[in-house]
This record gives structure tokens, sequence and C-alpha cells, in this order.
């Protein structure tokens, strides 16, 4: 690992459960912050009872979601409802520079640690707070799970593009993707935020609403109602007649599906090349001879030989496909780190490549509670008696 | 209170949708972004949108051109020309960032790759953001969405089970280019420690795989293949869409545990499912979910999916429409939090828009003008930032320099 990291001393805590808040804190400590983060004693993030489980055995410390999730951060525990365990959380407040938390909209300020109460004995916080529809507004208390923020935000409705089942419901993104998808446009504005305090050494609190950040997504089909009164759905996108087959259909090959997608006019050219129609035959449907010469290839196939003629041609690759590509083993993008109950484990590393400061590993995920004793007593000054009492108590 | 990356300058060689709306979300944060741009050569949304089926015969009127480029600049620069490029270069010596999304190769040929620039600006922050990265074997590939969200396996599993794999548009592309605004903010905080800035080689293929990290793991770990499952959760059921009264329209219901299933029940008047032997636990609602979904459904067909929602999160039920676009246009909660804005473009007159997907206390992320006319800031670059004379850039314009 390098030991030059681009988010190096910054100190961040999470009180943040599943997927959104903790990518969004994970994304920040894969490039150099000081994480830690806060679960229930006894319980931990809910992420922990989620598959994947290695060699399928459930296990609260052996979930590959957990891990993927939580990589490079300090675990503690701490029971925020004991008011032990609130002043603790105010001390560790006190010396971090950012927060990301995910509590239902009021909860923190009613036992006393919302932003304005953090705000006065840390000035430099800054607060994200990541919820379903956000702090403000007539839903702002609504509960919402990973399906139904996924359709509140305008990208359910849109999926899958291209159905040809009309008596079938939208659909939400495959896995928890749109959580993923909360948890970064949450980090772009931590860092915003964060850049402006490196500078100046001003806190601010940030609203993240999860419908909000899935419609910043969608925002240029979703304001073409606004705008025009056209309404995108999964069927045909905007478009009109058969233009929707044609550009949103995956098509079949010998071995499963690949697309291509020549849009500018000189890939398209590329593409009657490649084909090798004749005159009389370009007249005919193009989307027809495309569906004939893929019938006869393979999808790495289609995407090698499209690719080399520069048109936008790609194989549908599925997860082990993912895993085993050429291209990722070059990039290095998976890498092995090891965690202390599962082994040495694979995992993808960043879509973003540094020169200077690289995307490294220093931990696999924290297993519940163990880094208590390095953050209550070396960092914040308790005795490892007072620790025996905090855990006897429930504190921690 | 000004933006939080006021005083920031980027120089912004992107375009089409990944590249346009990765540098906005900077412009958004208070960056000064110049697009360079040209006649020669314009961001294809100035001139179409292939997954609407619109062109745009003026390149000053492009809706969607708009949408993804508020906030910035522009200058027109020709870049076949060797003045041209020198101009490039002088901008990217003002400036702290520099992005370009045409291709790994397009910039080398140009001289405005890293190697160029540093010898102009050794801070230069520079992203490079591709099909699937600058580097491997596939380190040439040309893509739109659709091929990034097929290599990077969020295709294959998002659709029906029994259906072919989900293609992706634009979605795709917002999000490739969230990655690439987060990438240079990291970058931009590293500056802001050390002085130092850096090349950036982004792969938005990558960017996909990275949001799918744990299906990816239950392979490397267990060799399993997760496929497309609709909208079935690994433990909830119900956890899906359920058909309302009109055309399309539909509600999205989960339900996490026992409790939870009490009170549903209790909403539907059903309370005889609670003992019933199919649903009576989460194992045997989860196994027994197909036959679940249609009796919910029957249930939901009666009420519009604002009143499912209605009743069903008055009891603490996670209920929420699939809402299309018109039902967000009008819906209250959307509104009172001013996620839609208008503005007023020069030559579109006023065009509503979404308001950035934040909001900051202190540092306020807003819109502050409409999309750039090609060229509109040629004055303000050249001659202000850049030093050169009336009579310098008419000369240039003339010789299509600027152009």
């Amino acid at each position: 690992m390098s030991d030059k990291q681009a988010l190096h001393g910054v100190k961040v805590l999470e009180l943040a459960r599943f997927i959104a808040g903790p990518y969004c804190a994970k994304l920040l400590a894969d490039m150099g912050t000081e994480t830690i983060k806060i679960e229930k004693p006894g319980v931990g993030d809910e992420a922990r009872k989620r598959e994947p489980f290695l060699n399928d055995i459930p296990h609260s410390e052996r979930s590959g979601l957990f891990l993927y999730l939580n990589t490079n951060k300090l675990g503690i525990t701490l029971n925020l409802d004991s008011p032990t365990g609130n002043e603790i959380f105010k001390k560790l407040v006190q010396d971090v520079d950012v927060l990301i938390e995910d509590n239902p909209p009021q909860e923190l300020a009613e036992k006393g640690i919302g932003y304005e109460n953090l705000r006065q004995i840390n000035p430099k916080l800054i607060m994200t707070s990541i919820t379903p529809f956000g702090q403000t507004g007539p839903y702002r208390d609504y509960k919402a799970y990973y399906l139904n923020t996924c359709h509140a935000g305008g990208i359910g409705y849109l999926t899958p593009l291209g159905s040809s089942y009309p008596d079938r419901p939208p659909l939400k993104w495959g896995g928890y993707s749109s959580e993923y998808a909360c948890g970064l446009v949450s980090a772009v504005a931590t860092l915003g935020a964060l850049y402006s305090q490196r500078l100046n050494g001003m806190g601010q609190h940030i609203d993240v609403s999860k419908q909000e950040a899935l419609l910043s997504l969608a925002k240029v089909f979703v304001a073409c109602y606004a705008n025009e009164e056209r309404i995108a759905d999964r069927f045909k996108g905007l478009l009109q007649g058969d233009a929707a087959r044609r550009l949103f259909s995956a098509t079949r090959c010998q071995d499963g599906y690949a697309l291509l997608v020549p849009i500018f006019e000189r890939q398209l050219e590329s593409l009657e090349k490649l084909l090798g129609s004749s005159e009389s035959e370009q007249a005919k449907d193009r989307h027809q001879r495309i569906a004939q010469w893929l019938a006869s290839e393979t999808k790495e196939e289609v995407y090698t030989k499209g690719q080399a003629a520069r048109i936008p041609a790609a194989p549908i690759r599925d997860v082990s496909e993912v895993v085993n590509s050429e291209q990722y083993e070059a990039r290095a993008f998976f890498t092995e780190v090891e965690h202390p109950q599962m082994g040495r484990v694979k995992i993808p590393t960043a879509p973003y490549q540094f020169s200077k400061t690289p995307w490294s590993n220093k931990y696999a995920a924290p297993l519940l509670g163990q880094h208590n004793e390095e953050v209550y007593c070396h960092r914040l000054g308790y005795s490892k008696q007072d620790l025996v009492m905090m855990r006897q108590t429930g504190i921690i | 209170m000004a933006g939080a990356l006021k005083g920031i300058r980027v120089a912004d060689f992107s375009w089409v949708w990944a590249g346009g709306y990765a540098i906005e979300l900077l412009a958004f944060l208070g960056a000064e972004v110049i697009k360079i741009e040209s006649k020669r050569r314009p961001d294809s949304p100035r001139q179409f949108t292939a997954s609407m089926g619109d062109t745009y015969p003026d390149l000053d009127a492009s809706p969607v051109f708009n949408h993804l480029n508020l906030n910035k600049l522009s200058v027109t620069i020709n870049l076949s020309k060797p003045r041209g490029v020198e101009l490039a270069r002088r901008i990217a010596a003002i400036s702290d960032v520099v992005a370009q999304n045409m291709g790994p190769e397009a910039m080398k040929g140009m001289g405005l790759d890293y190697e160029d620039l540093i010898k102009v600006n050794p801070d230069i922050i520079y992203l490079s953001s591709s099909a699937s990265g600058a580097t491997g074997p596939h380190g040439r590939d040309v893509g739109f969405a659709p091929v990034f969200a097929a290599l990077g396996g969020f295709s294959s599993i998002t659709g029906y089970p029994n259906g072919p794999p989900a293609l992706s548009m634009g979605e795709i592309d917002m999000l490739c280019a969230t990655t690439s605004a987060f990438a240079i903010l990291v970058a931009l905080i590293h500056k802001a420690h050390t002085g130092e800035g850096q090349y950036i080689d982004l792969s938005f293929a990558e960017a996909v795989s990275a949001l799918i990290g744990d299906i990816l793991l239950d392979y490397t770990m267990n060799e399993k293949v997760q496929k497309r499952q609709g909208n079935v959760d690994n433990i909830m059921a119900p956890h899906n869409c359920y058909p309302c009264k009109g055309e399309d329209k539909w509600i999205s219901i989960a339900i996490a545990n026992d409790e939870e299933w009490c009170r549903f029940c209790d909403v539907l008047g059903k309370r005889e499912w609670i003992e019933d032997k199919r649903f009576s636990d989460s194992y045997s609602r989860w196994s027994n979910q197909e036959e679940l979904d249609k009796l919910v459904g029957q249930w939901t067909r009666g009420f519009t999916n604002y009143e499912a929602m209605e009743v069903l999160q008055q009891a603490g039920i996670a209920a929420v429409p699939s809402f299309s676009a018109e039902e967000l246009y009008y819906d209250p909660h959307l509104a009172q939090r001013d996620v839609w804005v208008k503005v007023n473009h020069p030559v579109m007159g006023e065009q509503t828009t979404l308001a950035p997907p934040w909001k900051l206390s202190a540092t306020q992320a807003k819109i502050t003008c409409a999309s750039p006319l090609m060229g509109q800031h040629n004055a303000y670059v050249f001659e202000e930032l850049l030093g050169l004379s009336k009579a310098e850039t008419k000369k240039l314009e003339e010789e299509e320099v600027i152009y």
C-alpha cells in the first residue's frame, strides 16, 4: 500500500447502515480518510445479515456485502440511547471533519445530537445526512426501502428500457445499484464541502434526498415532461415506432447477447463496411442486417470486430465474465484483501486510477466492535476497566 | 455565500452526456467552467439526442445540452489548427483542472494530453475518462451508456427473470459522470493539501461495476453468477410494484418484518393472512411471493397510486409509487423542496430543469445561468483572462482559429 493518499488527514465518522451511507463513507475511506464506523452493540449494521456469505453459510462476520461497503474503516459499537453513549458520541464528533449519517430526519435532534447541537461543539463539522426523501417536505417521514427509493426517483419507471411486456411492472435496478448510486451522489457534495472546509475551516449540513439523487440521473428524461409534456416510459423511452426497437434492444448472438450502438454518422458508415452489405442490401432495414450478422458471431467476436472498426459494440457480460475480463485483469480492477474471518477475498478496487495517490487497501471491513479498544482507550483515554464496564452496561 | 469550489477553474474538453454532466456538477458547486468547443465538432447534444429521436437545427437551441451544461462558459476554438491548440493550452495553463472524454488518443494527437499540459501547468489535475479506461487491451474502446452497462455487468442483472437483459441509456451516463466528478474532487483536495496535481484515468465500465460490488463478490467468493430477478429481494416479500388505477400506474411496496406485515394486513382488511400458513413468517412469504403478489395486486387495483401511498404510509408501510415524469413534475413534495428550477435561456426562453441533487447549508449549490451559446464567452476568456487584444481575437476569428 502507498502511504500517500489523497484524503490523508481527513477524519470521518459514520453513523449509517446498509448501503448508501456506508458506500459514501467507503468511497472516502478508500482514498485515505481515517474513518470510524459506529454500529449498534450486539446487532451491527444490517448489511452483515445480507448475502453473499462466504461459502453460503450465513454469519454476521462473513458477508461479502458488508465487506465491500466497509473497507478501510475502523469499527466501534456505541449505544446512542444511553446518556454515556451520547456523551461519547459528542466527544467523537469534536475531533472529526465529516459525519455521514442516515437516520430519519429529527431523530438525532431529538437525542440532542442534531446538526444544530453538533455545530456548537465542532464548527468545522460537515454533516452529510442521507435519507429517502430529505430533511424537509411532506414526505420526509415516509418510510422507504431501496425498492421504494428506486421507484421514487424516476429511474424505476424507465426500467427495463425496451420492455415488450406492457402488463409487467416497472423494475428496480439490478442488485442494490441504485442505493450505491445514492452514496456516490452524496460523496460528491461531501467532498465539495470538504474542499471549502480545507480552505476556510467552515463546516455545514448537507441534505441529500435519495429520491433527488436518483432523479439527477434521470433528469434529462423527466425534465422533458416539464418543457414539452413528453413522458418517457420503459417501452420506448421517448422514441416513436421502430426507433426504440433499434436502439434499445440487445441482440442475440451465438452465445448470448451483444449490442451495437452506432450513433454518429462515421460509426454508421463503419458499420456498413463491417456488415459488408451491397448497395441494394443497404436499402433494407439495418437492424435486421445487424441481427443477421450477430446471429453468426459470438458476443466477444462482436465486441472485438466492432471496436476494431471504432463502432460502440459490447458483449452483455454476465457476472463471471465481468470478474474474468481480460481488460479488468490488465487494469488490476480487482484486488485481494485479507479479512480476519474470511481469509483472502477478491474485491473490486475503484474505477479511477490516480497517478500520484492510488487507491489502496489498509483494512478489510471491521469485525463488530473490532476497534473499540483502539478508539475508546487509545484515543478517548478510557481505561480498559472503563471498557469492561461500558460493555457490561450495553453502552458499547 | 459563494459555492464550495469558488476560485477553481476547469478547462472542459468533455462532451456528450457522461462528459458534460461530470463538469456541470463541478459548476453547480461553484467552479468556473470553460467549455472548449467548436463549430468544427460541436458537442453532440447540441445537434441531436439519439435516445429521444430529436435533432436540433440550431446549435444554440438544444434543451438537452442545456440540462447538461448549466452554469458553464463557452469558447469556440478550432483544435485542428496549431494556433487553436495554443489557445487551448493557454486556458489550461490558468486552470486547476482539465477534463476530457474524447478518447484517450484524440488529445494526444492534438498535443493536449497530460504530458503536454504539465509543461505549461505542472500542477494541473487531468481527468481522462473513457469506455474501458486508457490502458489494457481494450484501452481504445469507444462507447455510449449501453456499452458501459453491458461491459460493467449491470445489464445482465437488470430485467425480468425470464426476459432479455435490460439496456440502459442516459442514467448510466449520468452515473459515470458523477463518478468522474468525485474523482476530480478527490484530486482537488489532495491539491489543496499539497499543491500537487495529477493524472486520473477513469473507466466508465468499471464505474458501473463498482455499483454491483456485492454481486461480484458472490462470484469471487462462491462462484455464483447472479441473474436478473425483477423487483425481487433476497429476504423481503412482498417486495414488488403492484398495479393501481389508471394506465401504467404502479406502487412499490416492501415489507421487511412481521410487525410491518401485521400492519399491512390490517390496512388491507386481511387479518386472516397473518395466520395463513402461506404467509405467516418472512420465509413463507418469500417462498410464496408469486401468490402473494397476485393477492396484493387485487387490493392495489382499487386505488390510485397516490391513495395507496397515503393509506399505507399512515400505517408505517414502505409504499411509494413508481413515479412517471408527469407525476414527478406535479408532486407536492418535490415542489416544496424546490427541485424544479426555471432558467432563462437566451435563445429558447424559459426552460425548466432540475436543481442540483443536494442541499448544502453554507456553500449553496445553485443554478446561476443557462447553458452557454456557442462561443458566448469568447471575449471574456480570450481578452480578459488571456489578455488578447480585440484586434487579435478578430484576426483569429477570420482565420477560423476561434471558430
